[in-house]
């Protein structure tokens, strides 16, 4: 199934993206393996679809909208004035009108309507109100996984209504009536038993940890040290486990090494909780999502750190920023003069302020950069202490570390970035028609910096950015390496050795 | 004289459905939980910046704006011309009148016109945008058809037909004084009336209800400090 569709053309002389118009049924075909009993059952979902479904479907519904006044609101409100139409990525590349941000919300809200209106009790024909059968659960399981919740759509929406909040909300019912999707579902299990995504457990990641020491002396002359499990550090780093294997991620671990040996702050990862993405966000599960921020806690307590520091991850940033202090706070235990969590980014800016590393920008004069706004990031997160900080503190590392940047337009940067194509759950084999399509309007910005100003480089901060652009660049004919860490970047510019 | 009273009674119990249901609505809206921080940033880190950013979304419409140039135009026309309508016709309920709904008297005669081009608009992009036209529902279609048709009763009542008005004020005036007066039985102003008693009713009901909704959206309302303040509520309270 993989290879067996065309790659949408990236045009020439367009600035802007343009919108299609739409091909009802394009992505109809679309949907990602179904996750097998035992998955579902570690989450505590149920194995298989249920009997009675249909009725637990919409009383889980219930449950939800009474539990949620976004989802409350959202479903109500919608007043179908089409200023979303245009607005999400899927769309954008694949036509298939089901992917317009409202007509994605009016599937759930079809069923919303049918058992929790008067209007679509009485009348459902006139507001569009449909029974729960099979064939919206299909429905379901195609298109919300379709959705990044890359939250693009609630920037434009005069209202705010934000259809991640949405694709949760029908995942989660989807999960509860035993229909649960194979990646995410698989991956939690993982995290789980094994304490990261990957399922790296403790001896690999010290082999891999002692292997990045032994790179980095080999290359710079300097013992860079890559601790695991040490108590009494200073700094507790979680960084998503991309981060111990995969290009260009492992170039960020060492960047984020070099930066704390410059800095002299002791710090440690920890083999407990060797992740710092939850995918629970992603399929909606609040219990989940609680128990997976646990374990960091968890291990913070247990290592005795002062500081907490999040690595280059975009969901993960979110769930760390916006609602482990709601999960599981307070951060009493924490030295109160850091932000807790803290994003590296952050800490990195910090640092460079205070003057405490020494960066050679010539080191990447080879690089011509622009940088991606991760969706999550952008549109879900902070940096710093003013709104936007997550705009200015990445651009400003750059800066600092290199002398050639370039910003794609900026329709498509900050809150109006377009995602990747594969956040949200979507980064799995199964996908690759829909991550393809979906990643055209970045790759369309992209293509017109590579034209301008050359650009060869691009800087992203979110472990399934990079992942994601290991194969989208080269579906659009742009090289694979093209994409970089924001560490590597620092990285290279670090002029270890000149601070000891 | 029938007629007076069937449509006192038609009013009184639109106005009980239109002032119940809401006040219903914002009960519900106000006690559902908001369980984890979702404004959609870059966000307020204050609370006088989240008033600010909502006042600049209620008033002039800011997101709308940013995503779609069009729909602004003729939607904030539509709101503001209906805004100014509905403030002109407060002279029908009160005696005397204030000094701002005096003052705006020669403007909401135009506001009708605008209303009516803002509706035209949205109307049009119903047909002629492919996404716009996917999108819509027969209710949108009936909505946008109710609001038209009340505008242009109304003017009918002003540009075609002239009514009583002195005895169609003393009818208002004497439903809010329970005090039942004879209502003047000319035909546009029967239907205005008539259609305007539809919109009330299905006001909590429909997706006017984007009304209320806007000030209550997490995304919109909370503010970015989730870090230094903690927030829990619903499950994350428990
Ligand atoms: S959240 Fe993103 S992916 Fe989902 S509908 Fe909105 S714009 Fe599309
Ligand atoms: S922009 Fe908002 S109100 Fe308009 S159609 Fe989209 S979701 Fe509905």
């Amino acid at each position: 199934m993989a290879a067996d569709f065309d790659t949408p053309e990236l045009f020439n002389n367009i600035e802007i993206i343009d919108t299609p118009k739409y091909e009802a049924d394009t992505m109809a075909h679309s949907s990602p393996y179904v996750a097998k009993a035992v998955h579902n059952e570690k989450l505590g979902f149920p194995g298989e679809l249920v009997d009675n479904w249909e009725q637990k479907a919409v009383s889980r519904l219930g449950e939800l909208v009474d539990g949620s006044r976004a989802l409350r609101t959202f479903l109500d409100s919608c007043v179908k004035c089409g200023a979303c139409t245009d607005k999400c990525h899927y769309y954008l590349g694949t036509k298939d009108p089901k992917n317009m941000p409202v007509a994605r919300q009016d599937l759930l809200r079809s069923i919303y309507r049918r058992y929790y209106t008067v209007s679509g009790k009485y009348f459902p024909k006139l507001v569009g109100a449909r029974d729960m059968d099979k064939s919206v659960l299909d429905e379901w399981y195609s298109y919300f996984h379709q959705c990044s919740q890359c939250r693009r759509c609630s920037v434009f929406c005069p209202y705010g209504i934000d259809t991640a909040e949405i694709s949760m909300a029908a995942r989660d019912i989807m999960d509860t009536v035993g229909k649960g999707q194979k990646y995410c579902n698989e991956i939690l299990g993982k995290l789980q038993t094994v304490g990261n995504n990957l399922g790296l457990p403790k001896p690999a990641l010290l082999d891999t940890l002692e292997g990045l020491e032994e790179e980095v002396e080999e290359d710079t002359g300097v013992a860079v040290k890559y601790p695991l499990d040490v108590k009494g550090a200073d700094v507790l780093l979680i960084t998503p486990s991309a981060d111990f294997f995969a290009e260009p991620h492992i170039d960020g671990l060492i960047g984020y090494g070099k930066v704390f040996h410059q800095a002299g702050i002791s710090w440690t990862l920890s083999s407990y909780a060797s992740e710092a993405a939850n995918f629970s966000m992603f399929i909606g599960s609040g219990d989940n999502l609680k128990k997976v921020a646990q374990r960091i806690r968890d291990a913070a307590e247990e290592l005795g750190v002062k500081r907490i520091i999040v690595g280059e991850c975009g969901h993960a940033w979110r769930v760390a920023y916006s609602f482990w202090n709601t999960l599981i706070g307070p951060f009493d235990f924490l030295d109160p003069r850091y932000p807790a969590p803290q994003h590296i980014v952050e800490f990195t800016y910090d640092l460079i302020q205070r003057g405490a590393l020494n960066l050679d920008k010539e080191a990447n004069d080879h690089r011509r950069i622009t940088f991606h706004d991760s969706c999550n990031v952008a549109r879900a997160s902070r940096m710093g202490n003013i709104p936007g900080g997550q705009f200015i503190l990445p651009r400003a590392l750059i800066k600092a570390s290199a002398n050639h940047f370039f910003d794609m337009a900026p329709e498509t940067i900050h809150e109006n970035t377009f995602c990747c194509g594969g956040g949200g759950g979507l980064l799995t084999d199964d996908l690759l028609e829909l991550r393809i399509k979906g990643a055209m309007p970045r790759m369309q910005a992209l293509k017109q910096v590579v034209d301008e100003h050359n650009v060869n480089s691009m800087v992203a901060i979110c472990a399934i950015c990079k992942a994601q652009f290991n194969k989208a660049l080269p579906a659009y004919q742009f090289p694979m390496d093209m994409i970089t860490s924001l560490h590597q970047v620092v990285g290279d510019a670090i002029q270890l050795g000149t601070k000891d | 004289m029938t007629l007076s009273v069937v449509f006192a009674i038609l009013f009184y119990a639109a106005a009980l459905l239109l002032i119940g249901g809401l006040a219903r609505k914002i009960m519900v809206y106000s006690r559902t939980p908001a369980p984890l921080k979702i404004p959609t940033t870059p966000a307020p880190t204050t609370k006088s910046g989240v008033v600010w950013r909502m006042t600049k979304e209620v008033t002039v419409f800011q997101s709308l704006f940013k995503s779609n140039k069009w729909i602004w135009l003729f939607g904030w026309v539509f709101h503001v011309a209906l805004a100014l309508v509905l403030l002109r016709h407060l002279r029908y309920f009160q005696e005397p009148v204030w000094t701002v709904v005096t003052l705006i008297q020669p403007f909401g005669k135009y506001a009708a016109f605008a209303m009516l081009i803002g509706l035209g608009g949205l109307w049009a992009r119903r047909f002629l945008v492919d996404r716009v036209r996917y999108i819509t529902n027969l209710s949108d279609h009936l909505m946008l058809a109710l609001l038209v048709a009340i505008g242009l009763s109304g003017l009918g009542i002003k540009y075609l037909a002239h009514t009583d008005i002195v005895a169609l004020k003393t009818y208002m005036l004497g439903l809010l004084y329970f005090d039942l007066q004879p209502l003047p039985s000319d035909g546009f102003v029967l239907l205005h009336l008539s259609l305007v008693i539809i919109l009330m009713v299905i006001f909590p009901i429909s997706k006017l209800l984007h009304v209320p909704g806007l000030f209550f959206m997490p995304t919109r309302n909370q503010v970015d400090n989730p870090r230094e303040v903690r927030h829990t509520a619903g499950w994350t309270a428990e």
